[in-house]
């Protein structure tokens, strides 16, 4: 009776999984969450989940990367300690700029990937020292997992989802 | 099977008229005598731009020194100076037609080599994704034996003296004592020598179009064969052509592009060059598909391959922008003269097509086809891919004319009708080739896997 009972239908095959998605979603059944061993090529789409918004993080990761590498440069080359490098006196940042674009593309990159992949991880609600979030240690190896919510429909969730080619069908009581 | 469209026909023909009558004016509006040239100096003068500093100018030809140190009173010395000046001016105009051809016959040319070097690597990766392509990158690879001969033509007449685009073939370069002796390009003759320059044009446009030749025909005994094995045959000669396209790609680069400043050198131009062409010839695959498409063929191909062509043009472009940066700055931070003179020519007298390539190569794709979304939508890709053609013709201007036009380089109607002519014969040689072969290579091993190809 309680809604925090849920079914895990266990898959050995991510094309009877991918398949078993499209049916629970248009059977309209509520999957929660889906474990696998490996990504699953359009598991997202198919699932419905909506698109990433990483990317748009990423520019901003990006432009901020940029921003400080030609704050910093232009502090450390111009302003602070101009230096006369090759015969190119530093009297202003834009007149010795190729010099500091190897820099500035490095920071760029440098700032998108590490604060992308930080926020991956946090969005994820991965962190040091967290307990794994997945019911069957099965899913780290060559199975694949679908949580379904169960609401009053035990029985006729498990017909249905031992007919989608589900090696094993679980009625779970999640605390 | 597709079938030429006579208004994309005729099209082609009006093209390549117009084109053949602007080259024409072209040539026949070149000064011929130094008497011109006096009267075509004095006019712009008029307009308000003084030759004198134009005559500091004309490191082309090495003379520049000479020119920039005019000693005041001497005026035998000043006249002779003048006339000499003018002789110069006279062979840059006359070199001015030329080299308009020139450019815009090796600028098309290439785009087929760059095709031509993609499909390679499609079929050495045995790439799933991309053989509901294959038949359109070969109608724009045909245009690589045409294209290929011309350019042998262009290039024999240089050594034959039709033109001086190429200053180490003047007379008397390499003999010591005489007044057009050079010790640097005497230096380099071993290599930098007629004969042994026009062989190794012949071999490599020989090697490319037998490339092209075989591959095309193992492809379409496949579509009736009953087993793999002219499949597996392109493979290994597609593996065998990339290691050939590599090295001949190198040399070439130095050859017919490098070799119009005979006292510069780059060692990473061949890579500058090829991302240059690969990343036209990948836009000029993108285009073709998309035309092909709004005619309602191609109906297996989908937003997915668009959206993989759109990545390489997105990619590459930043691959040629990493190229152009590199040679730049190495180049500008030593600020070695007989280097960096490259640059300063270029920076002072090219600086609008110097500095215009990269906005068009880098900065206005990159800012287009950074989002994913737009990376399929027609029209975008049609704008970017106009705009990164452009300016993939204007670097190839801005590596030959320097040499060979200096400050009087103009896009003007020889340029713009030799771009013109070689687009019309592009269109007429792919569009033909395009008919003679069913648009979807039938039994390609991964045929099927490139029909459902999703991304």
């Amino acid at each position: 009776m309680s809604s925090n009972k849920v079914i895990h239908a266990i898959y050995n095959d991510d094309d009877v999984l991918m398949d078993a998605v499209h049916k629970t979603r248009a059977a309209h059944h509520h999957i929660e969450e889906v474990f696998t061993p490996f990504p699953v090529h359009g598991l997202d789409k198919a699932m419905g989940i909506a698109p990433t918004r990483l990317a748009i993080c990423a520019f901003i990761y990006g432009c901020i990367g940029l921003t400080v590498a030609t704050t910093m440069m232009n502090y450390i080359m111009i302003q602070d300690w101009p230096q006369d490098i090759g015969g190119k006196p530093s009297f202003a940042y834009y007149q010795n700029m190729p010099a500091f674009v190897p820099v500035m593309f490095e920071m760029t990159v440098f700032f998108a990937a590490h604060l992308m992949v930080i926020t991956f991880y946090m969005r994820s609600r991965l962190w040091p020292f967290k307990q794994a979030e997945n019911p069957d240690v099965r899913t780290t190896d060559d199975h694949f997992l679908m949580e379904v919510a169960v609401h009053d429909n035990e029985a006729e969730l498990v017909k249905f989802f031992q007919e989608t080619g589900a090696v094993e069908v679980k009625v779970i009581d999640k605390h | 099977m597709y079938t030429f469209s006579s208004k994309l026909k005729t099209f082609s023909f009006v093209l390549m008229i117009v084109g053949i009558l602007g080259i024409g004016y072209g040539f026949l509006t070149a000064p011929k005598t130094t008497a011109d040239v006096e009267a075509i100096l004095k006019a712009e003068e008029h307009h308000g731009g003084g030759h004198e500093a134009n005559a500091t100018a004309h490191d082309a030809h090495g003379t520049s020194t000479e020119h920039t140190a005019p000693a005041a009173g001497h005026d035998a010395k000043a006249s002779a100076e003048h006339t000499e000046h003018l002789e110069h001016v006279l062979h840059q105009l006359q070199n001015k037609p030329w080299a308009a051809l020139y450019v815009a016959c090796l600028f098309f040319m290439l785009i087929a080599l760059g095709a031509l070097a993609f499909y390679a690597i499609q079929q050495v990766a045995q790439a799933g994704w991309s053989p509901v392509l294959f038949r359109v990158m070969q109608g724009i690879t045909a245009y690589l034996l045409p294209g290929s001969i011309i350019l042998f033509v262009l290039l024999l007449l240089s050594g034959l003296h039709f033109n001086h685009l190429f200053v180490w073939m003047k007379d008397g370069v390499t003999e010591v004592g005489h007044k057009n002796y050079d010790h640097l390009i005497a230096g380099k003759s071993g290599y930098l020598n007629f004969a042994f320059w026009i062989i190794r044009a012949a071999i490599f446009i020989a090697g490319w179009n037998l490339y092209r030749y075989l591959s095309r025909k193992n492809c379409l005994a496949q579509d009736e064969a009953s087993d793999n094995s002219f499949y597996k045959k392109n493979f290994k000669i597609s593996a065998a052509f990339l290691v050939f396209f590599i090295v001949t790609e190198s040399i070439m680069s130095w050859d017919w592009i490098m070799s119009v400043d005979p006292h510069w050198f780059s060692t990473l131009f061949g890579w500058y060059v090829f991302a240059s062409f690969f990343v036209s010839g990948i836009t000029a695959i993108s285009m073709v598909t998309l035309y092909l498409k709004s005619k309602g063929y191609l109906p297996n191909v989908n937003s997915s391959h668009i959206h993989d062509l759109s990545k390489f043009m997105f990619g590459i472009s930043v691959f040629w922008t990493y190229l152009w940066f590199s040679q730049f700055m190495l180049i500008w931070y030593s600020n070695i003269p007989e280097e960096v003179t490259y640059f300063k020519t270029r920076i002072e007298h090219f600086n609008l097509p110097f500095f215009g390539a990269v906005v068009m190569n880098f900065v206005f794709p990159f800012l287009v086809l950074i989002n994913t979304d737009f990376k399929r939508i027609t029209w975008i890709i049609v704008m970017a891919g106009i705009v990164i053609l452009l300016g993939h013709y204007v670097d190839f201007f801005n590596m030959i004319m320097p040499a060979t036009v200096g400050d009087q380089w103009f896009i003007g109607i020889p340029e713009i009708a030799s771009v013109l002519f070689f687009f019309g014969l592009f269109i007429f040689v792919v569009f033909n080739a395009l008919t003679k072969a069913p648009l979807e290579p039938k039994r390609n091993p991964f045929i099927e896997e490139s029909k459902h190809f999703h991304y």
